[in-house]
């Protein structure tokens, strides 16, 4: 059937034109955030919709920003950029310990790190607000922050990356004297920066979209996010599309394009990641 | 000799232990503090009668509560509806993406893989409302579509509608969760051995007995990893239902996880919470067994 020359069947047809609708599909709910922050109230009532705004203005946005919309764009910032560098750090160290070391108790500290993976996250929620409650961090950023980088995805994913280091870049390195902290700085970091980049990105986008979270750890006003914030708005002028599109779109935007930068990255972290069974 | 060289070892392995340790630490710290401390907490606390004035041992009470809670029958029920439903419908449609984008040229597969990851980054809350409004009884695109195409004669409450409302949480679900699969999918189809394709090949199997003998099984760790990390996912949906429709109408959307929030955070319930919350975790440790016992007998033969 197939002659190793390359042509175009019936089949291939078939299939980019089913993948070009699904693709169309599933990127019409962020077109659809994108337009319908532009229309103006009779516009979002329509009974006819409108495919493409007739009339597009700021209104929305300027109505938007009449909140704190820009306090809550910035915590999510901050969360996410403090989440991903403790994570990152930690991780990149823990995982190349947990590849490259003979230790005393590795198995089973692996084992522990595997089994909280498969662990559902979201029942831990109850007794950590407990816990960050007593520690008097309720209400702060850091409520937040440190739970995320505490989830050992990280760890793993590191373990996987520095798996490729070489072990004789290492016994060259010791017998040449280097020390413990300087082979780490000099070469298993070189090594595994794709790694590093992977995670980055991948916890920023988790950490800025993990609402659930965000929602038991913070719900004074000085302290919302912007997926809190747009849930918020959402719980108060349930109708009011516009404005709440314009906070959708606020709080998604920036984040596609972060992901459209770095998604090779990305790709990378989600691949070596997945748990071979 | 022998002992000095044992000594020698012993003196390795315990700088080796130290070194690892303390590379270790850091992430030891928020690990054991953030994940494992909590964990205990959850399962301690689900022996106490635990709320803002109580605190009393009443060992298996809230497990015995739990099942004669007709609330939480339900969300259970409805949960396993959304994870029998979700899983099996997320693992063959990345699957069929999959294997309809690997083909392609770099370019288009970059494309469409970011496209279908979409719903993913966007974030559950923007998603939530973009959908919250498509579906709105008087506003919503499905009314007009729908009624456009005379499949419907009147608009319908989507969301507001014991018949529809979980439908609409299991399908918005679904888009949200198929990104991380279809990745997955494109990345082992890409590693399964190109010899033993080109050599079916020229046996003369079609691409059909190509794709079940050679790479059906060689991507099913793959489909393992797919189905466990979406039951996990499917069984802990709480962010829909909190923003689309609170667990209404009449209780036909509540989750486990819905009803944990509500009972340990509204009700200020904790004990009960907690010991609702150790059982989902025991329900989805039970899945992944049976789904790597299933895998596991399907590779076999």
């Amino acid at each position: 059937m197939n002659s190793g020359v390359k042509k175009t069947s019936t089949y291939d047809v078939i299939t980019m034109l089913a993948m070009s609708v699904l693709a169309v599909l599933f990127i019409f709910p962020v077109y659809w955030i994108i337009t319908g922050s532009f229309k103006d109230a009779a516009a979002i009532n329509a009974a006819i919709p409108q495919w493409f705004p007739q009339n597009p203005n700021l209104e929305n946005f300027v109505r938007l920003f009449k909140n704190p919309a820009l306090r809550w764009l910035f915590n999510s910032i901050v969360i996410s950029i403090f989440a991903m560098g403790l994570t990152c750090v930690t991780a990149a160290m823990a995982g190349y310990a947990l590849a490259k070391k003979r230790f005393i108790g590795q198995k089973v500290l692996f084992t522990l790190y595997i089994c909280a993976m498969a662990l559902p996250k979201q029942v831990v929620l109850v007794p950590l607000l407990k816990e960050i409650s007593f520690l008097n961090l309720h209400n702060t950023l850091w409520a937040v922050v440190l739970p995320t980088v505490g989830w050992p995805f990280g760890v793993f994913l590191m373990k996987q990356f520095s798996e490729t280091i070489p072990t004789e870049m290492l016994e060259a390195a010791r017998i040449d004297g280097a020390g413990e902290v300087q082979t780490f700085l000099s070469i298993v970091l070189t090594i595994v920066k794709p790694g590093i980049g992977a995670l980055a990105i991948f916890t920023f986008i988790s950490t800025w979209n993990d609402y659930f979270l965000q929602l038991i750890m913070l719900n004074s006003k000085e302290v919302l996010t912007i997926s809190l914030g747009i849930a918020k708005l959402q719980a108060e002028m349930s109708n009011d599309f516009g404005l709440i599109m314009a906070g959708a779109a606020l709080g998604s935007v920036p984040i596609i394009i972060i992901f459209l930068m770095f998604q090779k990255y990305f790709t990378q972290g989600i691949t070596m990641g997945a748990v071979k069974g | 000799m022998h002992n000095s060289i044992s000594k020698r070892s012993r003196a390795l392995i315990r700088r080796e232990t130290i070194s690892a340790y303390l590379f270790l630490l850091p992430s030891l710290i928020f690990f054991i503090g953030f994940v494992i401390v909590p964990m205990f907490m959850c399962l301690g606390a689900s022996f106490f009668n635990y709320t803002m004035t109580d605190f009393e041992f009443i060992g298996l009470g809230n497990y015995v509560e739990m099942f004669q809670d007709s609330i939480f029958i339900k969300a259970f029920v409805n949960t396993v509806v959304i994870v029998v439903v979700a899983v099996p419908a997320v693992t063959v449609f990345s699957l069929w993406v999959g294997a309809a984008i690997y083909p392609m040229h770099a370019v288009s597969r970059s494309f469409f893989r970011c496209v279908f990851y979409l719903p993913v980054v966007t974030g559950t809350v923007a998603v939530a409302v973009v959908w919250k409004w498509m579906f709105n009884k008087y506003t919503g695109l499905f009314n007009y579509v729908l009624d456009g195409a005379g499949v419907i004669d009147q608009n319908i409450s989507w969301l507001g509608d014991e018949k529809t409302a979980l439908w609409c949480i299991i399908l918005i679900l679904f888009t949200t969760s198929i990104g991380q699969p279809i990745v997955l999918y494109v990345a082992a189809l890409g590693n399964v051995d190109a010899s033993l394709v080109e050599a079916s090949k020229v046996d003369g199997a079609t691409n059909l007995q190509t794709f079940w003998k050679i790479k059906w099984p060689s991507i099913m760790p793959t489909t393992l990893y797919i189905l466990v990390i979406t039951t996990i996912n499917s069984f802990q949906c709480y962010a829909l239902i909190q923003l689309l429709t609170s667990g209404g109408p009449n209780h036909s959307t509540d989750t486990i996880m819905y009803y944990i929030y509500y009972q340990a955070f509204k009700l200020n319930r904790y004990g009960y919470g907690n010991a609702m919350g150790v059982f989902l975790a025991i329900v989805i440790a039970l899945f992944s067994i049976i789904q790597f016992r299933l895998t596991k007998a399907g590779n076999v033969d």
